[in-house]
């Protein structure tokens, strides 16, 4: 069973090839975007069912024993993470037959997205540091050309702005990957954990574990680094910005967690002010930028870095229950905030604008979409019924348990300052009167409007689904979080000893 | 040795930097690249410099008593070059094509004008 | 700009550098050189028949696309990945006959995996020389 751990790097890779050698066949390609989402999300049960009964799994790409060759590792929390993409990738690729226009598909569209999650099913998998590294540049390479794709002026601008910031972040990763190396001659995770578990932490393992805060902190927007997402996110089609802003990100939050519980768990809790300032300041910076906008990209854009910040405090806590909170929350905001871009695409398709002020009415005329808006807008904000409310809830209880008040009392204000801008938003959208001199809508083919809306109404569904019942999710959240901050079981699994 | 390759990377960092916050985005470019090869000169420093001494057994397969080259480093520098040579290449794509839809290589003029006519746009639609 | 010294230079420079690129491509294994290598060299060859005919000559040098290059290669790269996995191994791990074939010595796996890097650098290079030297 071990080859399963190699099925979600071959399953896109594969449909990459094919997307490929078939340039010109965009039904084959949607098609074939389809079956691979489809397959992934289904090997991620299996991988997720497998963990569940024997452990953690380890794989050794080429045979070549650990720590010497490349090791792929699926723990509880990979094994969800990977789920949440299969999933993720498969509403975006059917929401992409209705959004995609004929042009971006000509340019590969398809294979860039399977490339892409390639890249993000790596990242999450990779028990190495070296091979973290390489999977990152294919998935900024295929992030950055699906950000360009289709050349719109605008759209320059912020893959200028997208590239240069990323590639600052891959240098600091790779200086930072360097030094690692040279102090402790290793770069397999598992290993560099017993390494360092052995060493003083004084002079240079301090500096590089900041250097890599940092550049996992670039790649997640954490404050300070955040100011690249907003100005770049806005840009793209929606369908790009939702998988970006589901996945990317989340990718970062997903390594600093795991780098930072099995390899600096040290300098998690002496680093522990500074994280959780950075987490607070993320959560109140984005949700400042989101209350000023005009606009409705840019708007969900800050969002997005705002609910970043919950998704650090809970690394910062370090407990059981926080990283628990922050695991749930994740995938409860991969949920919600995808469910809210994908209705705003279907709201900017029909009405030409994302402008706010240039929007209203919508309401009246359809109804269900004002629903699909509300609930996911709601559930994001942390209204009780829903799945954003229990994460949260963790999460507070975490920051009360380990009494950091001013986090408990910024988490608590910033979600009434969501509340505020996301039902500030969907007034604009839908109840407000129609500006007098506005366009008029434009009516989507039944065909189209379906394969726009049922993604959207899918992920609306989990996230309400994840609120009403959230006891199983969060007892699988609360076994990822315990073999996070339990070591010996990853390394055991890994290097086939214990320490 | 350590110290004078210690003071070259010290330089391509700063060069890269200097580049990175021109206004023009070709120099930026070069500033990106700079920095790329700063962090592989970075590894190959801290993974020991060794002189002549190459990581391979000969093919009489015997082992000289003397310390060899690592290998690690050569092979995450090698792997980093080929990363940093598509990233760069595509990167010069982009400002190809950001160069022929805007006209110039100012990141001022790319945004003022941006903001120019979304401006423009607006007050059209009054 | 016509050079009529590189025009005339590459007609018996192009084949010289695609043999020498097979050359590396076979000998990496063991000594330097390897697909990588060899697939740039295929690139330069190319790129200077390119910048001394044009790029629509080039293109028509080449034969195939360059992106059908990128996409035969990383095919043949993942198959000999995907072949061990018949045998019962790991993704990837070298497989090797046991018989060495003339000139190339023992064949396996690794020198599939390197045809198929020679292809995907060749063509990716290409694809990227042909995009920036495009006019308009």
């Amino acid at each position: 069973m071990k080859n399963l751990l190699f099925l979600p790097l071959i399953i896109p890779l594969a449909t990459a090839v094919l997307g490929l050698l078939a340039w010109n066949q965009r039904k084959f390609q949607r098609i074939a975007g389809i079956c691979s989402t489809a397959l992934l999300s289904v090997t991620a049960v299996l991988l997720l069912l497998e963990v569940q009964q024997h452990g953690i799994l380890s794989a050794q790409a080429g045979n070549w024993p650990a720590p010497f060759g490349i090791t792929l590792v699926a723990d509880t929390f990979s094994a969800l993470m990977l789920l949440a993409t299969g999933l993720m990738g498969l509403c975006v690729t059917v929401y992409s037959l209705a959004d995609a226009d004929s042009d971006q598909e000509a340019r590969g569209y398809h294979p860039l997205l399977q490339v892409l999650l390639l890249g993000i099913c790596g990242s999450f998998l990779t028990g190495d540091l070296f091979n973290l590294y390489v999977w990152f540049e294919v998935m900024l390479i295929a992030s950055f050309v699906l950000l360009a794709l289709g050349g719109k002026r605008e759209q320059m601008e912020g893959a200028i702005k997208y590239v240069a910031l990323n590639l600052i972040a891959s240098a600091l990763l790779l200086a930072g990957i360097g030094l690692l190396y040279g102090v402790t001659g290793t770069l397999n995770m598992a290993h560099l954990a017993i390494r360092l578990q052995e060493m003083p932490h004084t002079g240079t393992i301090p500096v590089i574990a900041v250097l890599l805060f940092c550049a996992f902190s670039i790649k997640a927007a954490v404050f300070p680094f955040y100011f690249w997402l907003p100005a770049s996110y806005h840009t793209p089609p929606i369908a790009v910005i939702t998988i970006f802003s589901a996945l990317l990100s989340k990718v970062g939050i997903y390594v600093l967690i795991r780098v930072f519980t099995l390899i600096f768990p040290q300098e998690t809790i002496t680093g522990q002010p500074l994280i959780l300032g950075a987490a607070g300041l993320t959560m109140l910076f984005g949700a400042l930028g989101a209350i000023a906008q005009p606009e409705l990209r840019r708007l969900l854009s800050f969002c997005v870095v705002s609910q970043i910040g919950y998704l650090l405090m809970g690394l910062g806590l370090m407990t059981p229950l926080a990283l628990a909170g922050s695991i749930f929350f994740m995938l409860h905001i991969m949920a919600a905030k995808s469910a809210l871009f994908l209705t705003s695409g279907v709201v900017a398709r029909m009405s030409g604008t994302t402008m706010l002020k240039e929007l209203g009415g919508l309401y009246k005329r359809y109804p269900l979409l004002a629903v699909l808006f509300l609930v996911p807008a709601l559930s994001v904000a942390g209204i009780p019924p829903l799945s954003g409310f229990w994460g949260k809830l963790a999460l507070v209880q975490a920051g009360l348990q380990s009494e950091q008040y001013l986090l408990v009392a910024m988490a608590l204000g910033v979600s009434v300052l969501t509340l505020y801008y996301l039902v500030t938003a969907w007034i604009a959208l839908f109840w407000k009167n129609q500006p007098a001199d506005a366009e008029k809508l434009h009516h989507l083919p039944a065909v189209r409007r379906g394969q726009m809306i049922v993604p959207a109404l899918l992920l609306a569904l989990v996230s309400l689904v994840a609120g009403l019942l959230p006891e199983p999710l969060f007892r699988l959240c609360h076994i990822a979080s315990e073999q996070l901050l339990n070591n010996d079981a990853y390394i055991k699994a890994v290097l086939g000893v214990t320490q | 040795m350590e110290s004078m390759l210690a003071v070259v990377i010290g330089g391509l960092y700063a060069a890269g930097m200097y580049l990175m916050v021109r206004r023009s985005i070709v120099k930026m470019i070069f500033g990106l690249a700079l920095l790329g090869n700063a962090a592989n000169l970075l590894i190959f420093t801290v993974g020991r410099l060794t002189r002549g001494r190459p990581p391979h057994v000969p093919a009489d397969g015997v082992l000289s008593a003397l310390p060899v080259a690592d290998p690690v480093p050569q092979a995450l520098i090698l792997t980093a070059i080929v990363i940093g040579f598509g990233v760069q290449a595509f990167a010069l794509v982009l400002i190809k094509r950001v160069y022929q839809t805007v006209g110039s290589d100012d990141q001022d003029v790319m945004v003022t004008e941006n903001q120019g006519q979304e401006k423009l746009g607006q007050e059209e639609e009054r | 700009m016509h050079s009529l010294i590189l025009a005339t230079a590459i007609r018996l420079l192009l084949p010289l550098m695609l043999l020498f690129s097979l050359f590396l491509l076979l000998r990496g294994h063991n000594e330097p050189g390897g697909g990588f290598v060899g697939g740039l060299v295929v690139a330069a060859a190319f790129a200077l028949y390119t910048l001394a005919h044009g790029e629509k000559e080039g293109r028509r040098m080449l034969r195939v696309a360059p992106l059908q290059l990128v996409a035969s290669g990383l095919l043949i790269a993942l198959t000999s990945g995907l072949l061990p996995l018949l045998a019962g191994l790991p993704f990837l791990t070298a497989l090797w006959s046991a018989v060495p074939a003339p000139v190339i010595g023992h064949a396996g796996t690794p020198l599939l995996f390197d045809l198929g890097v020679y292809l995907l650098v060749a063509g990716m290079s290409l694809l990227i020389i042909f995009t920036l030297m495009e006019e308009n």
